[in-house]
């Protein structure tokens, strides 16, 4: 059989043609995979096949994490999101304080002021009733901190084994009260690119709590509501509103994917400095450690901008002043070139292309 | 951070290059054999910043990249048992056999899982003693260790329901294959930092004096590289031809013994097939008779699957460093991670994933203009 398999590569190199046929089986799932809901390329595969084709209109086309409508002279944001984590207790945070502080952001990164929720809950069978209780206080001191009414919701029970002790989905309304035209395909060359602080803080905390991940850490997520730091942002730029262009909170997929979204929506290009992104120690020690790297790691509690070049002073420098965003700081700027590609200036003076990942971060080998 | 940012430093860095350009007068063609370098050259931009007579070439030690697709359709069989718990490191979910990967198989409601250690297993068949735990160790002598201990503490504690299906490579036979083919264009080498750590260098001496090839053993970050490519360089315009240890932080000559000695105790070498390249005479491990009932292979009978390796794409070229991701034609059209056409598309650590990933603005002419904005606060 060595001999069989000698005698093909030869050929192969003597043979080599077009590429028409692929010799692999083309890669398409019948089933959902768990990468289909990791916020990459397959993610957005199939909100786009699946929901978009579907349901098409010009506010879902935006694809912005939160529709814009305008009701009667007013505009309002409306938003929901799904909350699934595993474990639904970690440090910094929980389920419910994440599904709050999550579909708040939403609204936030739409220039909103969040104002109303409506809150679903999918409880397993067997689940303690002091974790649910735990879990829905949680949820009100961060209503209350968010300023926000949880104001309608709904509650069903499934049998043990067909969910993950609770599920909660939170809707939110808000209403926008500047005169913001914020929307993932407004980003400009020349533009700056900020970032709110320290990236993968809540991902690497809740790997670090998994089973079968024996690092200790002190590290908590990042879990905050980030209506204040918002308002403190548009306040800065008040009169400027316009040179607003995008915001976005870095959640699933991380920094590398939003700015990914936002470059190819613009048809823009983006250069990076890895320099000064900030990461803490421990969280690049861990990414270090699992092969994983911090810009595709989720946040909970972090903002990127996209401000016009003239506003970005006065910006940033509200921004820092906010306990929320201290370790505030410009990471890049939007360029003409490599119009929806991301680059990176690596810290020892290469460049690299920031790409969006295929699915779920895997760990590499070695 | 402390033990990193140390090589990672931009102005050593171009000290470093500074010197690679004084040295270098001839053109000289490099090939670092491990996946790791490649991932760490493209992710930094390090092949951007030699000078042009130094060109890298991509070495065949990725090892997701290598494991044939019949041995990936040999776990997907074993993976779809509905007695298995089928246990793999995290990048080899993601490639493809004859018929879907493994997460799709997970999707249908096959139980696998991602392990860090291969030792993980055996937590995971004491918690589930009605179900068969199966670890895929694959891997180059870097990871043989662990899955060597692996195999010989599940023996130790009499476990009955662990196995592996090995598929096990190893790198001097595989240098060795690189160096006797006839369009082989490689004058030097990178030797492979982390699996010589584990089994020393000695084995590559002979290599180095057989084929007058320098072989510089060398590290991972980007200043390790840099200095792996100057140690060559100078060898090559010098006409040495030695094996050096840039890694000397890590490695010595004679590697970890224990660790030697374990990998002995329960593997022996082996004929192995290489995906992309074919079959390499003893170039692998495989488990020794004493241990031969862990063998997955055995245990579920999926010794009869001989899947034939799709004959069109140049992986087995770029895995022996004859062509580049970017000399293929199919390269990020046709074949992307997402729809990968060969074994170097489908790790992270494979040369055309790496490439697409982190290095296909190459192509863009635009690639001076990047630079010039990219260099503002460095």
């Amino acid at each position: 059989m060595g001999a069989t398999k000698t005698d093909e590569r030869q050929e192969t190199v003597a043979t080599l043609g077009p590429f028409g046929e692929c010799p692999l089986p083309i890669f398409e799932h019948p089933q959902i995979v768990l990468g289909h809901g990791s916020g990459g390329k397959l993610s957005a595969e199939l909100i786009e096949k699946v929901f978009v084709s579907r349901f098409r209109n010009s506010t879902l086309e935006k694809m912005d994490d939160q529709a814009v409508l305008e009701i009667g002279g007013v505009r309002l944001a409306f938003t929901t999101d799904s909350f699934v984590v595993t474990p639904i207790f970690f440090p910094g945070g929980d389920i419910g304080s994440l599904a709050v502080n999550g579909t708040v952001n939403d609204l936030a990164m739409g220039g909103a002021k969040p104002l109303y929720l409506a809150a679903a809950f999918i409880l397993e069978e067997g689940l303690p009733a002091a974790d649910l209780a735990r879990v829905v206080d949680s949820m009100a001191r961060a209503a209350q901190s968010a300023g926000v009414q949880l104001v309608t919701g709904d509650t069903k029970v499934v049998n043990r084994g067909k969910g993950d002790k609770v599920f909660i989905t939170t809707t939110g309304i808000g209403v926008v009260d500047r005169g913001t035209l914020l929307s993932a395909d407004r980003a400009r060359p020349g533009d700056k690119i900020l970032l709110s602080g320290y990236i993968g803080d809540h991902g690497i905390t809740i790997l670090s709590q998994r089973e079968n991940l024996e690092f200790e850490s002190a590290l908590e997520s990042d879990c905050a509501a980030l209506n204040g730091l918002v308002g403190t942002m548009l306040d800065a730029a008040a009169g400027t509103v316009e040179g607003f262009r995008v915001m976005r909170d870095p959640t699933r997929g991380g920094v590398a994917t939003v700015l990914n979204e936002i470059a190819s929506r613009s048809r823009v290009g983006m250069v990076l400095r890895e320099n000064e992104i900030p990461v803490r120690d421990s969280v690049r020690g861990a990414c270090e450690m699992l092969g994983l790297d911090p810009l595709y790691v989720a946040n909970e509690g972090k903002l990127v901008a996209i401000v016009a070049p003239e506003i970005a002073d006065r910006v940033l420098a509200a921004m820092q002043r906010h306990p929320l965003g201290a370790e505030s700081c410009v990471i890049g700027e939007v360029v003409e070139q490599h119009a929806g590609m991301v680059l990176m200036k690596t810290s020892v003076g290469g460049t690299r292309v920031v790409d969006v990942l295929f699915g779920e971060q895997l760990p590499r080998i070695c | 951070m402390k033990y990193l940012d140390e090589y990672r430093d931009g102005p050593i860095a171009a000290k470093l290059v500074e010197r690679i350009k004084r040295a270098q007068t001839k053109p000289w063609v490099i090939m670092e054999v491990c996946g790791g370098q490649t991932h760490s050259i493209v992710k930094n931009g390090i092949d951007q910043l030699l000078p042009k007579g130094v060109e890298l070439v991509h070495g065949p030690g990725c090892p997701v990249c290598v494991t044939p697709l019949e041995m990936i359709d040999k776990a997907h069989a074993i993976a779809r048992r509905p007695e298995v718990i089928f246990c793999s490191f995290g990048d080899m979910l993601r490639v493809p056999g004859s018929d879907g990967d493994l997460f799709s198989i997970k999707s249908q409601g096959g139980d696998v899982r991602v392990v860090y250690s291969p030792l993980d297993c055996l937590k995971i068949a004491q918690a589930n003693p009605e179900k068969q735990v199966v670890f895929f160790a694959i891997g180059f002598e870097t990871t043989a260790p662990a899955n060597a201990m692996l195999a010989w503490q599940a023996r130790q504690m009499g476990m009955k329901n662990v196995s592996l299906l090995v598929s096990h490579v190893l790198v001097p036979p595989a240098i060795e294959a690189v160096l006797s083919s006839p369009l082989n264009r490689v004058q030097g080498f990178l030797g492979p930092g982390h699996v010589c750590a584990v089994v020393g260098y000695t084995e590559y001496e002979p290599l180095a004096e057989r084929f007058h090839v320098p072989i510089v053993v060398t590290g991972f970050e980007p200043l390790d590289i840099l200095e792996g490519v100057l140690m060559v360089v100078e060898q090559l315009e010098s006409g040495r031809a030695v094996v050096e240890n840039q890694y000397s932080r890590v490695l010595a000559r004679g590697g970890n013994h224990p660790a030697r000695e374990r990998i002995a105790k329960v593997f022996e070498v082996g004929d192995r097939k290489w995906r992309g390249v074919g079959m390499i005479p003893q170039s692998g491990l495989q488990l020794r008779e004493e241990f031969r009932d862990l063998d997955a292979e055995h245990r579920f009978n999926v010794q009869a699957i001989d899947t034939m390796e799709p004959a069109v794409c140049i992986a087995g070229q770029i895995l022996q460093g004859i062509k580049k991701p970017h000399d293929c034609p199919a390269f990020g059209t046709e074949c992307t991670p997402q729809h990968p056409l060969g074994a170097t598309m489908v790790s992270a650590e494979g040369a055309c994933a790496a490439y697409y990933a982190y290095g296909r603005h190459l192509k863009d002419a635009d690639l001076v203009t990047i630079g010039a904005n990219g260099n503002g606060r460095n």
